[in-house]
């Protein structure tokens, strides 16, 4: 295909991304530098039903003007990004020049709002990824040996979690796992302990979280999987029985090496989606144990009455930089298999 | 859902213009525009949006739209010129925002034309001028049941101190596992419970006309405790718990005394929607003091409507005319029982004892400096561990405040 042609045809594409990804990017990373401007504050007299008390409130003309010299606010560099709620360096550094141990390091460095997020995030990311992949899989490789009338109706059942919406999906587990719900209360009889609550330990909590993000995640891997399967070269598999391999042989040395491409890939989106983790926490109430990065963005910008559009714009971009750290292995290696393959 | 919303607006006028006298149809508004109400999504909002939306004519255009959403709705919408909205239901805590964006309007000539019908004490004033009318009282307070307390031999506790003892006792009766309840889960609800019992101590949350942040002393941590202690009576999932879950839990009879809202006290003995046999046993009273207090330690609340600056004068002048119709003195005498009215005529029921026992025992109301939103963000996520069991109060407090230091220099309120 001549350029010419190749790029009247992703032209549209390359619009629209610039349109909706490059600028709105550009936009948050610009925002992230700034903060709002200094208050101008007057002390009034406020009277309400319960009667008349002397507060402070903003001088809205002033302020008006200020906006208007300057209508991002004030620059304030990586002030944004370096504060507590942040990756909190000052802090950090206090906390190593003075400290009791590691256990106290720990202790202290997980307090803080930033790296608790992160490793839950971190957590939930790796520990959801391979499961949910494995999940995947096991499933593609069981409906595979179903015979052709249950493959439909079993597929349809095992990708239902990946239809649910997620939000919706999460609602659903959380009232299963209630203490009142299916789930939890046939666990307390089963474990004979009637104050048992998943909701309400943080190892339990995560626990939930990270079971609902393999239920939630399995289908993806397994719909790759299960259409990867279908390409297995039959004449190698047959050879490979021939010569005695047994079923779990075929899949440790034929089936796996085939869809070895196939899963970089898998792992690639999941790495991505799960490090922005959301749905899960808001849906389960489990933000009292577990906060990701996408949740604190959420919680600087609804919920409460007053918005903080640089913080949650510099925890967007350090997720940006998350999620490309995170991939980098797995792009530089599909870089490298592509230029030896050019080759 | 804000096209069902305007669908259905339409629908009730359509009806009201068929019915041709019926007794809404025509509220004698005068002059000619549109009224475009956000409000939030309770039962006495719903109540005054329906009455307005009952308003209008060929020449008047009412629309509404009830959100649970609509803080964070109400500042983009009311920025736009002309405004998306109208008119903006606001309380003690919404209203900060658009006083600080400065996008409502002073309300006194429209008061003086056309608010008759207005009590004094309805008037939100900041700086001597009118900025928002006030039509029902809200805060939350103690719900109890009479038969456990009873059972249990406990009186009505009025301290926390007091709710605490009357815990243990009906725990050591038997009656209940976890007789106490309230909305812990971390968020808006955790940060109002703390805000709720500091303000029940007396003490200021910052220093005197200034940012600086003045919790980390003996009252805080007075606060801390008694919230601590009362987590050791309520059932292991309190942090999951909002205040609309609470109704929940209640009506299914698992708790003997918690502390709610005002606007969901209805709801709680409502014989349509409610348990029969514990809506029966339930009654209200103003929340408990705190550490030898003499106030209930609740914030008190007001709910009432402001008008948009970016709209032209006529829509201002039909939106404020079509809702003081929405609040008037008929419309509170054919709903008695939905809110705690703060309208002309109100007789208050069974359902707002609760509500005036605060306002009348002296209860503070939420306050409403510009950067009270930020603690109360502060708090929401600061507290949840603590709650949880996972730190103690000073590290607890030192957090809020750091919490809160790094927000308000952001938000330009500390240097």
């Amino acid at each position: 295909m001549p350029h010419r042609t190749f790029f009247a045809f992703i032209l549209p594409s390359i619009l629209a991304m610039a349109l909706f990804i490059t600028l709105p990017i550009i936009s948050v990373v610009v925002q992230s530098l700034f903060v709002q401007h200094e208050a101008v504050l007057i002390t009034v007299e406020n009277c309400t039903p319960f009667g008349c008390e002397t507060q402070t409130r903003v001088d809205t003309e002033a302020m008006a003007k200020l906006q208007e010299e300057r209508p991002l606010g004030q620059f304030a560099g990586f002030a944004n990004y370096f504060n507590r709620n942040h990756l909190a360096l000052s802090e950090i550094a206090s906390i190593l020049s003075d400290n009791q141990g590691i256990g106290d390091i720990v202790g202290r460095v997980f307090n803080l709002p930033f790296y608790k997020a992160l490793s839950f995030t971190l957590v939930y990311c790796f520990l959801v990824t391979p499961l949910a992949m494995a999940l995947g899989f096991a499933i593609a490789l069981a409906v595979n040996t179903l015979p052709r009338l249950l493959k439909g109706p079993t597929i349809f059942v095992s990708i239902l979690p990946m239809i649910i919406t997620p939000l919706v999906g999460s609602l659903i587990l959380a009232w299963m796992f209630n203490p009142t719900g299916i789930l939890g209360a046939s666990l307390q009889s089963l474990t004979g302990d009637p104050t048992l609550s998943l909701r309400a330990s943080p190892v339990l909590t995560w626990i939930v979280l990270l079971a609902y993000g393999v239920w939630t995640n399995g289908p993806f891997s397994f719909v790759v999987f299960y259409a990867g399967l279908q390409t297995v070269p039959q004449d190698t598999v047959e050879s490979a029985k021939i010569d005695g391999a047994s079923r779990w042989e075929v899949i440790r040395h034929v089936i796996i090496p085939h869809l070895a491409p196939l899963a970089t890939f898998v792992a690639l989106v999941q790495l991505m989606d799960n490090f922005r983790v959301f749905e899960p926490i808001v849906g389960f109430s489990a933000e009292a144990n577990a906060t990701s990065l996408s949740w604190l963005v959420f919680n600087d910008l609804v919920g409460q009455d007053s918005q903080l559009f640089g913080s949650a714009a510099a925890t967007s971009v350090i997720t940006i930089i998350g999620v490309l750290m995170l991939v980098a292995p797995v792009l530089r290696r599909t870089w490298r298999d592509f230029t030896q393959k050019a080759v | 859902m804000k096209f069902t919303k305007t669908f259905a607006a339409g629908a009730v006028s359509l009806a009201a213009l068929i019915a041709g006298t019926a007794a809404f149809a025509d509220c004698g508004i005068q002059g000619a525009g549109s009224v475009r109400i956000l409000s939030n999504d309770f039962e006495a909002l719903r109540i005054v949006n329906d009455v307005a939306t009952s308003c209008a004519t060929a020449a008047v255009t009412v629309t509404a739209n009830a959100t649970a959403e609509h803080k964070n709705i109400q500042g983009p919408a009311l920025t736009v010129n002309p405004a998306e909205y109208s008119v903006a239901v606001v309380a003690n805590n919404s209203i900060v925002p658009l006083l600080n964006e400065d996008l409502i309007r002073p309300l006194d000539d429209l008061v003086a034309k056309y608010g008759q019908s207005l009590q004094p004490n309805q008037l939100i004033k900041i700086d001597g001028k009118v900025m928002a009318i006030a039509f029902m009282g809200n805060g939350q307070h103690m719900f109890y049941r009479k038969d456990i307390l009873e059972k249990a031999g406990v009186a009505v506790p009025t301290s926390y101190e007091e709710v605490l003892v009357a815990a243990q006792k009906i725990k050591d009766a038997g009656l209940m596992d976890y007789p106490l309840a309230a909305s812990d889960k971390p968020g808006w609800d955790l940060a109002a419970e703390f805000v709720n019992m500091y303000l029940g101590t007396g003490a200021d949350f910052f220093a005197p006309g200034s940012a600086e942040l003045a919790i980390d002393n003996e009252n805080g941590r007075k606060v801390l405790e008694t919230m601590r202690a009362m987590t050791g009576f309520m059932n292991p999932d309190y942090l999951t718990y909002d205040a609309n879950e609470l109704n929940k839990i209640w009506d299914a009879g698992s708790v003997a005394i918690m502390s709610q809202w005002g606007s969901l006290a209805g709801a709680a003995t409502d014989p349509a929607t409610a348990n029969a046999d514990i809506a029966a046993n339930t009654a209200f009273a103003a929340a408990p003091t705190i550490g030898g207090g003499t106030i209930p330690a609740a914030a008190l609340w007001w709910d009432g409507f402001s008008i948009a600056k970016n709209i032209s004068d006529a829509d201002a002048e039909v939106s404020f005319q079509a809702m003081v119709k929405g609040i008037s003195p008929e419309t509170v005498a054919a709903h008695p029982h939905a809110a705690t009215w703060l309208v002309a005529g109100y007789e208050p029921g069974p359902a707002a004892v609760g509500v005036i026992g605060n306002a009348t025992g002296g209860a503070r109301a939420y306050p409403m400096q510009p950067y009270m939103g930020l603690l109360h963000t502060a708090l929401s996520a600061e507290l949840a561990d603590f709650i949880a069991g996972k730190e103690e109060a000073d590290q607890a407090l030192a957090d809020v405040k750091a919490a809160y230091d790094t927000a308000a220099k952001e938000g330009g309120f500390l240097k």
